[in-house]
């Protein structure tokens, strides 16, 4: 009989609790342990069990009982902060198929991942993986027999944007001389800066959320885009700071440079300014996160080495927390007005600056705050899709609002006040969800977004992140990255090419160019982004097209 | 498609001249309707060149609103016209086709021609508010020295059915449209992309742009806000519909301005397929293609006399004496302006100005 302490199981979770139970097979695991070395979170390990195997030989039945000690992989089931995230790290160097991870979608993870009193935090996006709004919305305009469609491949297109704050035509400082016009220069009218860009651009991501390769792979696709390719893509730093060599090089004005509430790296920036050779492309003030709304940036203190550490200005390995709100700032007129003309100031006014905020009800109030800002260079609405590098469990999956509506109805906010051209619209948040980044960006564009920012699908996209909506991986926040994307663990990153993901990033922003023209040609569009064609879309359902103002096909 | 047949002149001529263009066009229209818009009126109306003429149709219930709301406004009838209708079959009649020659109210008479010109506007506004509803009146202009005429048919049918053979209607400009009807009860149907241009034009805070069922309400209605509200050069009008490349704009003399212009009238370029025949009240006629030149139009002509057409055939007919050698088929970055009276045709290049 066995004693009764060993079949007290309660310190254990059963496997059925657990989001993804690991499928391991005896008959081709070879015991090299490759799977055990990478598991992130060590979920699983090598074990010895006993084996009892009865055997039987000869004519008449004569049992046998043989113990053998035998080696096998074991999922953890005591410690919940090692239960298996479903990367699939162990499948990749498994040199045999012997082992992956299987989502179990009855899992009751959420109800024991708060150990010690600390609610879960991770990186990723939302987790639902239903179809957004975006992903619905169809193209349903088709010129064909009426008038002719354009031809994506003979017709020539121009996918561009703008960043900037336009002056409306009535205010255009303009004279006459000779039937020509000419810019009045006595009038005294500034006349903002504005960028001609794709409407592609690649969302904020810090230096220090991303490893050194990944970030370099992003810039130097970026770099390669616009001189190469001739396709003005533009990147966002994301608040971290910039390496000192890019600050200094003619390829900063490819770069958007981000200013959040911790001010990270900013101090190196503004001593920087003397010796830039190019202004920077943008400005983004950082006041709000799609993924994690009313909650500051953070960069755990595991994350935070050397490089890092002197990019940021900070010690080595302290938790870097951006506060929720600019502390130093108590009101819109503060934090918006000031910080815009501070920002804008620096660059001699060269620069566009405009503001970050997470999808809102109010954003309608920061909008027209801005609207009549006339230093406001665009405003930047993160969606709850969007995602985060860190963040609480609660704030990615609950806070929030989608960026379908509320895109839309601050695009006719503006186009109420005749403003739909002067504040262009940046859309961001679940954009390439499922992989339809072309699709959705010109969805967005169609609702009224000038520009979309995307973040996490170029993870996915160009470096194979995991990471999912069935709460696969994400373990951005714990640095221990198992892509070498987010972390700062050398052994972890030298397992990323920057070169390599610097040609995905090339054709990425090629193929969505492509598409984005398959897309316009057979609408009519060619030269001009469609900004706020709502006439071309269609959703399948009554209640969202009524809400976007758009018509209803099935 | 439709087929469009605008002829300017320094000597009055008929209409029936651009009907017949329209007749040798035909493939390109399908004869579901006809507009007709004459300026620069001659015969009975060549003494009344100042007074504005409000052209429409209305029952019969709806001319006694509209004389009362005429009159109740202090306008002062001065002339009437009516085609002599006659009956084909396959057009049904309505009660009244009419252009009314009116006097402005009296604390009009010393005002500034835009404060005429707004005016006017909000009476046509006003009279489309009230006779829409019931369809009692429809009115397609109030403007000095402009008529226009519009019904549902083949273009040489309503010609008789007008009696436009017999009637002394003369003008120096007349624009003709065979209609090819592709929107009988659809609007927004077509390829130009209306939606952003409608929105951008409505939220300007000029209270006559509305409407938007038909291109042409778009590309006038752009017009007007580029010439008159903006007071851009005509040329500009190009430049705007079919804006060119940052790469090009650089090496206009008006590069900077340019730039300024397109980035701020950015919703207003037409990416789809079109051609743009218009007038300015100065009597200037002009065409300009989309920049894919993805239909047809050619002008030609001899001084005095300029035909600016969909399609060769129509040219052939209206001005057949002339060097055909000389005919001027606009391509993408051009716009061939004819000047008043018809004096001269100039192309307009947006890369060589």
């Amino acid at each position: 009989m066995e004693p009764a302490k060993k079949l007290d199981h309660n310190y254990q979770l059963s496997l059925k609790e657990l989001p993804y139970i690991i499928r391991w097979r005896d008959d081709r695991c070879t015991r090299c342990g490759q799977c055990t070395a990478v598991c992130p979170v060590k979920a699983i390990e090598p074990t010895v069990k006993v084996k009892r195997t009865v055997t039987s030989e000869g004519p008449v039945p004569t049992p046998t009982a043989v113990r053998k000690i035998v080696h096998v992989i074991e999922q953890v089931t005591t410690d919940i902060n090692r239960c298996c995230t479903g990367c699939g790290a162990c499948s990749l160097v498994c040199p045999n198929d012997a082992i992956e991870p299987e989502y179990n979608p009855q899992n009751k993870f959420l109800l024991y991942k708060n150990r010690g009193g600390e609610g879960y935090r991770r990186g990723g996006r939302r987790n639902d993986p239903s179809l957004s709004t975006l992903d619905r919305l169809k193209f349903t305009r088709i010129s064909m027999l009426t008038d002719p469609a354009l031809d994506a491949g003979r017709h020539e297109f121009r996918v561009r944007t703008l960043l900037g704050r336009i002056l409306s035509p009535e205010e255009l400082p303009l004279k006459r001389v000779n039937g020509k016009l000419v810019v009045d220069s006595e009038s005294g009218k500034f006349i903002p800066p504005v960028r001609e860009i794709f409407p592609i651009m690649i969302g904020s991501m810090s230096m220090g959320a991303l490893s050194p390769p990944m970030w370099e792979g992003l810039a130097m696709g970026v770099a390669y885009l616009n001189e190469v390719d001739g396709l003005p893509v533009v990147m966002c730093t994301g608040e971290g700071g910039v390496p000192p060599r890019l600050l200094k090089s003619r390829y900063l004005k490819y770069i958007i440079l981000q200013i959040a509430s911790g001010y990270f790296g900013w101090d190196e920036i503004i001593h920087a300014i003397p010796h830039m050779v190019e202004d920077p492309a943008a400005i983004e003030i950082k006041y709000g996160q799609g993924a994690k709304p009313g909650d500051g940036g953070l960069l755990m203190a595991q994350k935070v080495l050397k490089l890092i550490a002197s990019i940021r200005g900070v010690p080595q390995f302290v938790d870097l927390a951006s506060p929720p709100t600019h502390q130093t700032k108590y009101s819109i007129e503060e934090a918006v007005a000031k910080m815009i003309l501070s920002m804008s100031m620096a660059w001699g006014f060269r620069v566009p600056v405009y503001p970050k905020i997470s999808g809102t009800k109010t954003a309608r109030a920061v909008l027209n705050n801005l609207a009549r800002n006339p230093y406001a260079a665009a405003l930047s609405i993160d969606g709850e899709d969007g995602g985060t590098g860190a963040a609480y469990n609660v704030s990615i999956d609950k806070m929030g609002h989608p960026i379908a509506s509320n895109i839309r109805e601050c695009y006719l906010d503006l186009v109420k006040q005749g403003k739909q051209n002067e504040l262009p619209l940046i859309a961001a948040g679940g954009v390439a969800k499922k992989g339809n980044l072309a699709a959705n960006a010109a969805a967005l564009i169609m609702l009224g977004a000038s520009a979309v920012s995307v973040g996490k699908y170029f993870m996915q996209a160009t470096a194979n992140c995991f990471g999912n909506e069935y709460n696969r991986c994400n373990l951005c926040n714990t640095g221990k990255c198992p892509r070498g994307i987010t972390t700062q663990d050398p052994k972890l990153y030298r397992r990323l090419d920057s070169d390599k993901v610097a040609e995905r990033v090339v054709e990425v922003f090629r193929s969505a160019h492509v598409e984005l023209k398959k897309i316009f040609a057979p609408m009519g569009r060619s030269t001009e982004l469609p900004i706020g064609m709502s006439d071309g879309l269609s959703i399948d359902d009554k209640a969202m097209a009524d809400r976007l103002e758009i018509s209803y096909a099935c | 498609m439709c087929r469009l047949a605008a002829i300017t002149s320094n000597e009055y001529f008929s209409p029936l001249e651009n009907i017949l263009t329209l007749e040798t066009m035909k493939e390109g229209h399908d004869g579901s309707g006809l507009g007709l818009t004459l300026k620069d009126l001659g015969g009975d109306f060549e003494d009344l060149k100042g007074y504005p003429i409000l052209s429409g149709i209305c029952s019969k219930e709806g001319a006694k609103t509209l004389d009362d709301f005429m009159e109740k406004a202090g306008f002062k009838l001065l002339e009437v016209w009516a085609p002599k209708i006659k009956h084909i079959k396959g057009i049904t009649p309505r009660d009244h086709y009419f252009a009314r020659v009116y006097d402005y109210p009296r604390s009009y008479h010393n005002k500034s021609t835009t404060a005429k010109e707004d005016f006017l506007m909000n009476i046509r506004l006003t009279l489309r508010k009230i006779g829409e509803p019931d369809e009692s009146i429809f009115i397609f202009s109030f403007y000095p020295d402009v008529i226009t005429l519009k019904e549902v048919g083949d273009p040489l049918q309503l010609a008789e059915f007008f009696g436009l053979d017999k009637a002394h209607l003369k003008a120096k400009i007349i624009f003709a449209q065979g209609r090819q009807n592709t929107n009988y009860s659809i609007y927004l149907y077509a390829c130009h992309p209306f939606v952003p241009i409608r929105e951008f034009l409505m939220s300007r805070g000029f209270h006559g742009y509305i409407g938007y069922n038909s291109d042409r309400e778009v590309f006038t209605h752009i017009l007007h806000y580029t010439v008159r509200q903006l007071r851009l050069p005509l040329t500009y009008y190009k430049d705007v519909i079919t804006p060119i490349k940052d790469s090009e704009i650089v090496i206009r003399k008006d590069g900077e301005a340019l730039r300024l212009l397109k980035q701020s009238l950015r919703p207003l370029c037409i990416d789809g397929p079109n051609v743009v025949i218009g007038f300015t009240p100065d009597g200037t006629c002009f065409m300009v293609h989309d920049a894919k030149k993805l239909r047809p139009g050619v002008v030609g002509g001899i001084k005095g006399k300029y035909a600016l057409m969909s399609e060769e055939c129509g040219l052939d007919s209206a001005i057949p004496k002339r060097n055909k050698s000389k005919d001027i088929f606009p391509m993408k970055y051009d716009m061939v302006i004819v000047t008043p009276q018809a004096e001269e045709v100039k192309i307009w290049n947006q890369l060589k100005n």
